[in-house]
């Protein structure tokens, strides 16, 4: 079978020698939502810019569509909606401006593209505001005038980079619903990035961790999860202990695995978190290690991506906050 | 190669819409030439007087001066609305649809070659309200306002290239504030040639601006030497679509930084 998004192995460094992409893979099946996730500078927007067409890898391949995203751009980008992370609207444009000039550039003219312009608008609650200049608009609103600007000439492909960062939690739960809704629509394949792992957890059918510029882990959200079974059991210390230590004292709870230690934390699993309690707390008791807490739950998306990374989630997260 | 011109045209649009906005820019564009061509009227009235300075009235010899510096600092001023876009993701998003590249850089180029038609429009019937005598006539005077518009395509397309390459306003204000005042003095726009120092007259020469203003005002005059005011045409033209060349390669570096 075909799919709608394909890249092997894309290999980008930029000016300075940071690594974005250190062989990403992936492949979306039309029709479906697929999440790439990850923390910030995991490699995402590099990837989406790549597939669609503003930046070139410099290494592997990528077909959007069907295409080539190197030797036949130009059909990647008439196949194509767009919605980055900076909005990129026209600010001193009002919404039917921006949406009338977005679709001229994609060829639209005449009856066509006035009428999709305001059944757009419609659809996303701007009509009463189509005609104001996009500076009044709330973050809310110009979040949605972005997604309609990439769907204003019918793309079969819809890239959304990180469209709920920044959004107010009301807003984001409309997104949520806009973009399930989307996700109905005959033939569209969605790609998007978060690093909400819930919301990929929510709204995607397939979903792919990225972290250091690869794949570390593709599946289902469900069969992502599926993988670790049992409990998580998350141990917190008192103040930082020595991971070999912690280790070490634990070696003889058989029950116990994937046991990983950042300074004040201990994540592992065990088929059932609330047995193994007493002998872990014994255990870290008799290695004087003094412990503050300890919590069992079902396993989530943040294990899967502790599993795969290495690292917690949160942690991988602030590395590269600014 | 149509389709680019007509997206050319949508793109111009756009920007002449959103200065159509901005009422305090529309003010103070159509104020600032006028301040100057009364204000550098009055100052340097006078300089006429030494001798070989070659003209009878001085708002005659600085009206076209002045035509010209209002057209080299829109152009070069225009890159800080390309910053903006870049800013924004504005840029990003057309560079992801169809759309000819060419068009984004002709479409900014457009607006600000119209810009310019208006803004010497303006000047030239206030310098007639205030004295300014034409000799050349309409021919004359429409020559002036293309090497005009030449000078502001080719410095408005270099203004674009630095704002692609640095992607800063900071560096854009320098550049501007380093360049603009220098090479209108460093050309006739306020003092004849003939009495420029001997070193400032060798620089001139080789100054876009001065030949605009020489080119103009030449054509301006009452016995035209059109070898010299073509020349000056040509040596323009050239000048705008080396500069719009420019311009298209720090767009190619642009997207390969992205």
């Amino acid at each position: 079978m075909s799919y709608a998004i394909e890249a092997r192995d894309l290999m980008k460094t930029y000016r300075g020698g940071v690594r974005a992409l250190d062989g990403l893979s992936l492949a979306v099946e039309p029709g479906t939502v697929f999440g790439l996730v990850g923390p910030n500078g995991a490699g995402k927007s590099t990837t989406v810019k790549i597939l669609t067409t503003l930046s070139r890898a410099d290494a592997g391949q990528a077909f959007v569509a069907g295409h080539d995203v190197r030797s036949e751009p130009k059909k990647v980008r008439c196949a194509i909606g767009s919605v980055a992370q900076k909005s990129g609207l026209d600010q001193a444009g009002t919404g039917r401006e921006n949406l009338v000039l977005q679709g001229r550039v994609y060829g639209m003219r005449g009856r066509e593209l006035g009428h999709r312009a305001a059944e757009l608008l419609e659809r996303f609650g701007l009509d009463e505001a189509a005609d104001r200049t996009v500076r009044t608009y709330s973050g809310g609103m110009q979040r949605r005038l972005d997604v309609a600007l990439g769907l204003m000439h019918r793309p079969q492909v819809l890239f959304l980079d990180e469209p709920t960062t920044g959004l107010d939690p009301e807003a984001r739960v409309d997104m949520w619903s806009e973009i399930t809704r989307l996700a109905g629509v005959e033939g569209l394949t969605i790609l998007l990035t978060t690093h909400y792992l819930d919301e990929a957890d929510r709204l995607t059918q397939q979903m792919a961790i990225v972290d250091k510029g690869r794949v570390v882990a593709a599946g289902s959200p469900d069969e992502l999860k599926g993988e670790l079974r049992g409990d998580a059991v998350v141990v917190e210390f008192d103040e930082p202990v020595e991971g070999a230590a912690a280790c070490a004292a634990l070696a003889g709870i058989s029950d116990l695995r994937d046991v990983a230690v950042e300074p004040k934390v201990l994540r592992a699993r065990a088929d059932d978190g609330a047995r193994v309690v007493p002998g872990v707390l014994s255990a870290l008791e008799a290695a004087g290690l003094g412990v503050a807490s300890v919590t069992v739950s079902r396993p989530s998306l943040d294990d899967v991506y502790l599993r795969y990374a290495g690292r917690s989630f949160s942690e991988a997260d602030s590395e590269v906050a600014p | 190669m149509t389709t680019a011109i007509v997206e050319s045209w949508f793109m111009m649009v756009r920007h002449l819409r959103n200065l159509m906005r901005q009422p305090w820019w529309i003010a103070i564009s159509l104020v600032q030439p006028v301040v100057w061509l009364l204000l550098y009227g009055a100052l340097f009235r006078k300089v006429v007087e030494i001798p070989g300075f070659g003209s009878g009235s001085y708002i005659d010899f600085l009206t076209p001066g002045i035509v010209v510096m209002t057209c080299l600092f829109s152009a070069g001023w225009s890159g800080m609305g390309l910053i903006d876009d870049i800013d924004r993701g504005t840029l990003d998003r057309f560079l992801v649809s169809p759309v000819s590249r060419g068009a984004l850089i002709a479409g900014r180029l457009m607006q600000g070659a119209l810009v310019a038609v208006i803004q010497s429009a303006i000047i030239i019937g206030l310098g007639m309200l205030v004295g300014a005598t034409y000799p050349g006539g309409p021919a004359g005077v429409a020559m002036l306002v293309v090497c005009a518009v030449l000078l502001g395509t080719g410095v408005g397309a270099l203004s674009s290239a630095v704002a692609l390459l640095s992607r800063r306003e900071e560096t854009m204000i320098a550049v501007s504030n380093f360049v603009l005042l220098p090479l209108t003095f460093l050309s006739s726009v306020f003092m004849a040639q003939t009495l420029m120092p001997g070193w400032m007259r060798g620089v001139a020469r080789y100054n876009p601006v001065n030949w605009a203003v020489q080119a103009g005002r030449g054509a301006l005059t009452t016995n035209v030497d059109w070898v010299a005011v073509l020349t000056r045409l040509g040596l323009l033209a050239v000048f705008a679509a080396v500069c719009t060349w420019l311009a298209t390669r720090a767009f190619r570096m642009y997207q390969r930084s992205v």
